[in-house]
């Protein structure tokens, strides 16, 4: 899936907060100043206090010099964390995935999740809307990168929304400060005349490592997206996982399976809480010699019932040697599913049909044992050609597109493939008079056809077949087919296919 | 005095049945199998579900005959929405076949399987499960112990259960309730039209617990199983009506 980001900047985050505690600091200048060797810095200014030329950084005498009204708050240290952690959390709404960028930003993973407010345009819009309508002045971009996103929010002159592929291009006008480097760094682009970042973008990537270290490489490469960017998450998706740590090793049978039981109890408790079930799990044993055992199970409906996915496991136990011992057990849900709640069956339980707890339950224990590909199940192809005209069903809840069609005979048993009879017919186009199949001779009596399937020659190329429905003198029916036009030499044409009933 | 004898021990045969395993048919259950004068031969006079039926089938096609008479019982018992299950090693079934029977296939779940003593592990467990219509399963070998085994499961479930087997000469004795042979018959084309008609087959009962085997010819058309008698004295009637 294509990976976008929004990043959000904060211009005047601790100043805007005071302003909403005190409403009447609004149309104040004023500053948050903290004392550092001996005399008191600006850490923060409001947008009033900035547009007279006040900045953090600034001695707070020297502003008062410039405006003497000014107003001056104590700095609160950690207060801009706690503030953009608060707004994260508030954020969550837009996106499961949010992480705060120190020093005032967010960092919203949006992947997947601009199609519900309609658009992406959309969807920033509402954010920076909301948070500005709260208080806050908020500036935010999009794009398919952190660092893409992060630069045009700060630095982008024109639309706040990168198009999938074209951060490189929104990037190159942009001043080095937007790739997030050290001020070292900065100083010494500076220096050199490096005042965007199209003007060494192109250098080489060895001459630029010598030059500014690996540092400006690094940002570079993720903004661009060649290099991945790790979010440290506000609140970070739980994997569905249980450990079961053992004070003494575990060697039998028994052991494994109360362990997996107290495993189970655990997830599906959780699992249970959240409305889902799962589809795949692994159970994994850590032995004293240092090996992993791994058992997997998998189930065809989503489900968080104990006492079923124990049974699942308990199929497993045999193949779990625990040698010397196990002395760490661990149970991940690797797949999750939304779970119906379980329902009591309103009438017999013979109405189940395919949807029976039962028989699902039923078929995940047979597919844990052999197999799930040996669990078949067909639905009907718009296709004339015998062997195509069904297809496997992909699960049980696979409903068919098409009807089963009656109209042509079909027969009860169709061979894997056609096996070749010596046949005797009349010419050019009679059904056979009598064939041999597997060194017996079948007189035919009785006979219905031709039926003509062509192949389908989009598909494969060859010959059609003529399909014939025969009965011999016993009452046994045959399908056979001559393959092709009758040719002059009649013999390896004719092929049995199938048994009627 | 007599008659009260004789009810008396018509009372104690519906009691024995009962206690082998045989349920009167219930209002709500399934619909009768119209099977015909067949089902005289069953004790209490119905096809009993919820029981073993074993086919006997030497060659393929034995096979494709069982596999039709079978489906054309599976189309009531399957008509309140169940699934069925078809174990084999080794299958040759063509799904859309099942549609002429009045089947549908989509709900017949097939179990390709490799080795015979799964067939058996898998058929235990399938006839253990409520949820099911039927089990119909193709297999070479069966001992006693091991069709007492599936006869145990179903009499909890009562799930109807079809055992193809596949290898007559190895057949000892069962725990099945009725052991029968298919096998095709010619068939007869509407009013002497050229051409295959409907399917029609010999019916073996061989062997029936508490009832008699016998031996009947049945056709299977309009989506019903039709004595071959019956349809004699109509053809007959019809000719002299038109004679």
């Amino acid at each position: 899936m294509q990976r976008r980001f929004v990043s959000i900047w904060f211009r005047h985050l601790t100043t805007d907060w005071l302003a909403l505690r005190r409403p009447e600091l609004k149309t104040l200048p004023f500053v948050f100043a903290a004392p550092d060797h001996g005399r008191m810095l600006i850490t923060a200014a409001n947008p009033l206090a900035g547009a007279q030329g006040i900045s953090p950084g600034m001695a707070l005498a020297d502003a008062r010099a410039l405006v003497p009204s000014l107003e001056m708050a104590d700095h609160i240290p950690g207060k801009d964390a706690k503030l953009l952690k608060a707004l994260g959390e508030w954020c969550i709404r837009y996106t499961p995935l949010v992480a705060v960028d120190m020093p005032d930003g967010l960092v919203l993973d949006i992947s997947g999740c601009a199609h519900l407010w309609g658009s992406e345009r959309a969807y920033l819009g509402n954010i920076i809307k909301v948070l500005r309508s709260k208080g806050y002045d908020a500036r935010g971009a999009m794009a398919d990168t952190v660092g893409a996103a992060w630069a045009i929010a700060r630095f982008g002159k024109d639309t706040p929304i990168i198009s999938p592929g074209a951060q490189a291009a929104a990037l190159l006008s942009l001043p080095p400060a937007a790739l997030r480097l050290e001020t070292e760094t900065l100083e010494r682009l500076e220096k050199l005349g490096f005042y965007h970042i199209k003007s060494f973008i192109g250098i080489g990537r060895s001459v630029l490592r010598r030059r500014f270290g690996t540092q400006l490489l690094l940002r570079l490469e993720q903004a661009l997206g060649k290099e991945d960017e790790p979010l440290d998450l506000l609140q970070p998706v739980q994997p569905y996982q249980e450990r079961l740590p053992c004070l003494e090793p575990i060697r039998t049978a028994t052991g494994i399976g109360i362990a997996i039981k107290k495993l189970l109890d655990n997830l599906c408790r959780r699992l249970e809480g959240e409305g889902v079930g799962l589809r795949t799990a692994v159970l994994k044993c850590y032995r004293l010699d240092g090996k992993v055992l791994q058992v997997s199970i998998g189930t065809n409906k989503a489900s968080n019932f104990v006492n079923h996915l124990f049974r699942l496991f308990e199929l497993k136990i045999p193949s779990i040697e625990p040698d010397l011992g196990i002395e760490l057990f661990t149970l991940d849900a690797t797949k999750v599913e939304e779970a119906d709640p379980e329902q009591e069956l309103l009438w017999s339980p013979e109405s189940g049909g395919l949807e029976d707890a039962g028989l699902a339950e039923l078929l995940d224990r047979l597919a844990n044992k052999i197999g799930a590909a040996n669990i078949r199940r067909y639905l009907p192809r718009e296709h004339y050609w015998p062997e195509r005209s069904i297809k496997p069903a992909l699960s049980l809840q696979d409903k068919r597109a098409t009807e089963w069609r009656t109209d042509r005979p079909r027969p009860s048993l169709l061979l894997p493939r056609p096996e070749r009879i010596d046949v005797t017919a009349l010419l050019p186009d009679n059904p056979p008079m009598l064939f041999r199949y597997q060194n017996k001779v079948h007189k035919i009596k009785k006979a219905d056809g031709p039926e003509r399937i062509e192949r389908e020659w989009w598909l494969e190329q060859g010959e059609h077949r003529d399909y014939y429905q025969v009965e011999d003198e016993s009452g046994q029916r045959y399908w056979v087919f001559r393959s092709g036009h009758y040719s002059g030499d009649q013999s390896g044409q004719w092929f049995i296919h199938g048994f009627f009933a | 005095m007599p008659g009260t004898k004789q009810d008396i021990i018509n009372k104690l045969r519906k009691d024995i049945l009962l206690l082998e395993g045989f349920k009167p048919p219930s209002a709500g259950g399934v619909g009768s199998i119209d099977l015909g004068e067949i089902e005289s031969a069953f004790p209490n006079g119905v096809f009993p579900v919820g029981a073993i039926h074993e086919m006997m089938c030497a060659s393929p096609e034995h096979i494709a005959a069982s596999s039709g008479f079978i489906a054309g019982i599976l189309s009531p018992l399957m008509k309140r929405g169940g699934a069925c299950l078809w174990i084999s090693a080794g299958r040759k079934l063509f799904p859309p076949s099942l549609m002429a029977f009045n089947t549908e296939p989509d709900r017949m779940i097939f179990i390709d399987l490799q080795k015979e003593k799964d067939v058996l592990w898998v058929t235990e467990e399938a006839l253990k499960c409520e949820g099911l219509a039927a089990v119909i399963a193709e297999l070479q070998d069966m001992s006693f112990a091991e069709s007492r085994r599936l006869q145990l499961a179903v009499e909890n479930s009562r799930v109807t259960g079809f055992i193809l087997r596949c290898d007559p000469r190895k057949a000892g004795t069962s725990t099945c309730v009725a052991r029968w042979q298919i096998s095709s018959v010619p068939s007869q084309a509407e009013y002497g039209l050229p051409g295959v008609g409907y399917p029609r087959w010999q019916v073996d009962l061989l062997k029936v617990r508490n009832g008699s085997p016998g031996s009947w010819q049945v056709e299977w058309s309009d989506g019903h199983f039709v004595p071959l008698e019956e349809e004699k004295e109509m053809h007959e009637a019809l000719v002299r009506n038109i004679g």
